[in-house]
């Protein structure tokens, strides 16, 4: 695949809830050992959304910081795609009620995409490509998920809810697409059926031979198509379900901590599911520089991985302050709750009436 | 009865293999052994393996292994007494070939765990201990090694200190000696703190105390002895000198002593008469580490170490690869993993492979005489060979 020329992004935002809940907390309840979680998987912390937050809502919030960022009136958006596995309805679009908030419709082509935590990456892919085949102007891709983990599994510890948006266009790019890449296997390793309330999942399956073999599968393959090395990257962002998968997957495609610790935010956010790696990427565009270069791939299960290779632009600058940045968001302003509350939050609690 | 050879052996590398499906995995390793012999037909077969229907839904599962190595119409046959079933397929491979039914006879053994999720594997494995008086009250095999070992502690009045260093030990040496195995599934070095600080599993149990999931198979060819010194010229000549197997109850709490493993004591017993062995002759042995409560256990029982004195033994270094008495030269379950029906059978190959010197790294620097004991669940059945190289 050849060098893709300057289509990119154009703005881009994240939302995060304020809402927390310690491992400790969720440890206490099931009887399990909170300290070897922290050191097994390096997580520390997660976010929770609201009663009354969820995958539109966050993606709202998402997408309009991504368009004050692009400084575009929202009608030119031409295409807006939502990749999340906790899409709010079954049947019937989150990405409808974005576009109209947005004030993007009626013109505007529109799907929600699944693909578990991949969706969000494969939402930026297709909307940077209708860009790119000319389509349209501006299109827009947003990860977002109020992950759901069952109570007591593994999961529990790690599913949590945040949101980011990414506009494509070809003016004014802060980031150009320089090259992509895509590595895809039918592997179960994790799945919800239809009509489940928590997903499944093949314990230590969804490691080796799910997240690191598809990870390091793209990875590679990115390097190779753009003949690039780890030391051409200032930055590095990885699917991340904890702490320790992605820094050891970076690892091992040759990276060091100060190339992949700005955009790994997993330990004190958690897994975003479809917002991962989007929301790692933002962080990284918080304090990226023009002629950064960021290297991303993302992990979804079922499983396959996308790649991005970006280069940042001079029109970067003065960008980041425009509306809350990531970092912040993460580290400020936390509330946080008790098992207790954190179930009413999340539904857990079957009340009168359901 | 006729005198009985191992001539050939072979395994597959150990581990996580999601990719492999069980029959391919012990076609590998039985190609592997049939290739050491030099043979291309086998006159018989009996596989070692506990639990094929509850981990892949496979019953039948010898006919289907024996069409699979292309060597149907052969007599062929599962053998299963739960973590023993590699153990005890030998002693029925040895009973052939003794008894002058058949001259080629292949015993393996092979088990495919991880096509089941964790909780999935822990049921299948239950189901080797007592369904009615166990299993239904909530016990696991951590949890009853785990009662093993504080019975061990508190009847030998080991300080809870020195107790958790003698388990540390243990789980230390058998991972140095696996780092040495190319086979071996986990093949990191460990150090006592990390044992000592690793995840709790069950009181005073923690992560690697215990031997993990595997999938993986072993296989091994045996003949006439008569015949192995005609025909068969490649390696040196090792013999199957002594076995013996036993029973124990298979519920933890009818035992007189929680500590003493009956059916070790008894097979070792059969088998060492029947080799006109001691237990100070054998220079090296493999044995049932599960947990590394069972190795201190086991080797009291085998009559190395007096009874509360295993512990310090694997302290003192006396069971590492360069002491007294090298025990799990292989790694043992706890590094080489624990496929628990290809078990048995790796036992045997790492005795033959010791035997004819062709152990590599691991080589222990005496290997004349080696032992095997093969433990089903938390003892109710055990089963005990000891070889000789000729």
């Amino acid at each position: 695949m050849a060098q893709e020329g300057k289509i990119g992004i154009v703005g881009y935002g994240s939302y995060i809830p304020r809402y927390r809940i310690k491992l400790e907390e969720i440890a206490k309840v099931w009887g399990a050992d909170a300290v070897a979680y922290k050191r097994g998987l390096m997580l520390y912390e997660k976010s929770v959304p609201a009663p009354d937050q969820d995958v539109i809502t966050m993606s709202v919030e998402a997408a309009r910081r991504a368009v004050v960022r692009a400084a575009i009136d929202p009608i030119r958006i031409g295409a807006l795609y939502i990749g999340s596995e906790s899409h709010p309805y079954a049947v019937k679009p989150s990405g409808t009620v974005v576009a109209e908030a947005l004030g993007a419709t009626p013109d505007c082509r529109c799907a929600d995409f699944e693909f578990a935590c991949k969706a969000g990456t494969e939402a930026m892919f297709v909307a940077y490509s209708e860009v790119k085949a000319g389509v349209v102007s501006y299109a827009m891709g947003i990860g977002a998920d109020t992950s759901q983990g069952a109570p007591g599994d593994a999961l529990e510890y790690s599913a949590s809810a945040g949101a980011a948006a990414f506009l494509f266009g070809k003016k004014d790019v802060l980031a150009t697409v320089d090259f992509t890449a895509a590595f895809m296997t039918d592997t179960p390793d994790f799945w919800r059926r239809e009509h489940a309330f928590y997903p499944s999942h093949g314990s230590r399956f969804t490691g080796e031979p799910a997240y690191f073999k598809h990870t390091l599968g793209a990875g590679r393959k990115l390097f190779e198509i753009s003949g690039t090395k780890p030391e051409d990257f200032r930055f590095a962002v990885f699917h991340q379900p904890n702490g320790k998968f992605p820094s050891r997957a970076a690892e091992m495609l040759g990276f060091n901590k100060k190339q992949y610790e700005t955009g790994l935010l997993s330990p004190w956010l958690g897994n975003t599911y479809s917002g991962a790696s989007p929301i790692g990427l933002t962080a990284i565009l918080d304090v990226a520089k023009p002629g950064d270069r960021i290297f991303m791939v993302s992990f979804g299960s079922g499983a396959g991985s996308d790649g991005f290779v970006f280069t940042v632009t001079e029109a970067i600058k003065g960008k980041a302050k425009l509306t809350p940045q990531t970092r912040p968001q993460l580290d400020e302003n936390k509330f946080y709750l008790d098992y207790g509350q954190y179930a009413k939050f999340r539904g857990k609690i079957l009340m009168a009436g359901h | 009865m006729r005198d009985v050879a191992v001539v050939g052996v072979g395994m597959n590398k150990w581990g996580e293999l999601w990719g492999t499906s069980l029959r391919d995995i012990f076609v590998e390793a039985a190609l592997k052994a049939m290739d050491d012999a030099g043979v291309d037909r086998i006159d018989s077969l009996y596989v070692g393996c506990m639990s094929p229907g509850l981990f892949v839904g496979q019953e039948h599962l010898a006919s289907l292994l024996a069409d699979y190595l292309g060597q149907c119409p052969i007599p062929a046959v599962r053998v299963e007494s739960a973590c023993a079933s590699g153990g005890m397929a030998l002693r029925m491979g040895w009973m052939d070939v003794a008894l002058g039914l058949h001259d080629i006879v292949m015993v393996s053994g092979i088990e495919k765990m991880l096509d089941v999720d964790g909780a999935g594997a822990t049921y299948a494995l239950a189901t080797a201990a007592d369904q009615e008086f166990e299993c239904y009250n909530g016990a696991t095999f951590p949890g009853l090694y785990a009662m093993i070992a504080n019975a061990y502690q508190k009847k030998h009045r080991i300080a809870a200190e020195r107790f958790r260093d003698q388990l540390a030990h243990v789980a230390v040496k058998n991972h140095a000696n696996g780092h040495l195995n190319p086979n071996a599934q986990y093949r990191a070095k460990l150090t006592l703190d990390d044992v000592k600080n690793a995840t709790m599993v069950a009181d005073p149990l923690r992560l690697y105390d215990c031997s993990p999931i595997t999938d993986g198979a072993a296989a091994a060819i045996l003949c006439p002895l008569d015949l192995a010194k005609k025909k068969f010229k490649n390696h040196p000549l090792v013999a199957v000198i002594g076995t013996g197997a036993a029973t124990d109850t298979i519920a933890l709490h009818d035992r007189e002593d929680l500590t003493w493993l009956r059916s070790t004591e008894v097979a070792a017993r059969q088998a060492y008469r029947m080799a006109n062995v001691e237990p100070t002759q054998v220079d090296f042995a493999e044995v049932h580490d599960c947990f590394t409560i069972a190795e201190i256990c086991v080797t009291e029982a085998l009559g190395f170490f007096a009874a509360g004195k295993g512990g310090e033994a694997a302290m003192a270094g006396d069971t590492a690869l360069k002491g007294k008495k090298p025990v799990n030269t292989s790694g043992g379950l706890k590094s080489k993993g624990h496929p628990v029906g290809a078990t048995g059978i790796a036992q045997i190959l790492e005795l033959v492979l010791q035997l004819r010197g062709e152990a590599g790294e691991r080589q222990a620097s005496k290997a004349r005489i080696g032992l095997a004991q093969n433990m089903g669940g938390s003892g109710g059945s055990a089963v005990v060979h000891i070889l000789k190289a000729l």
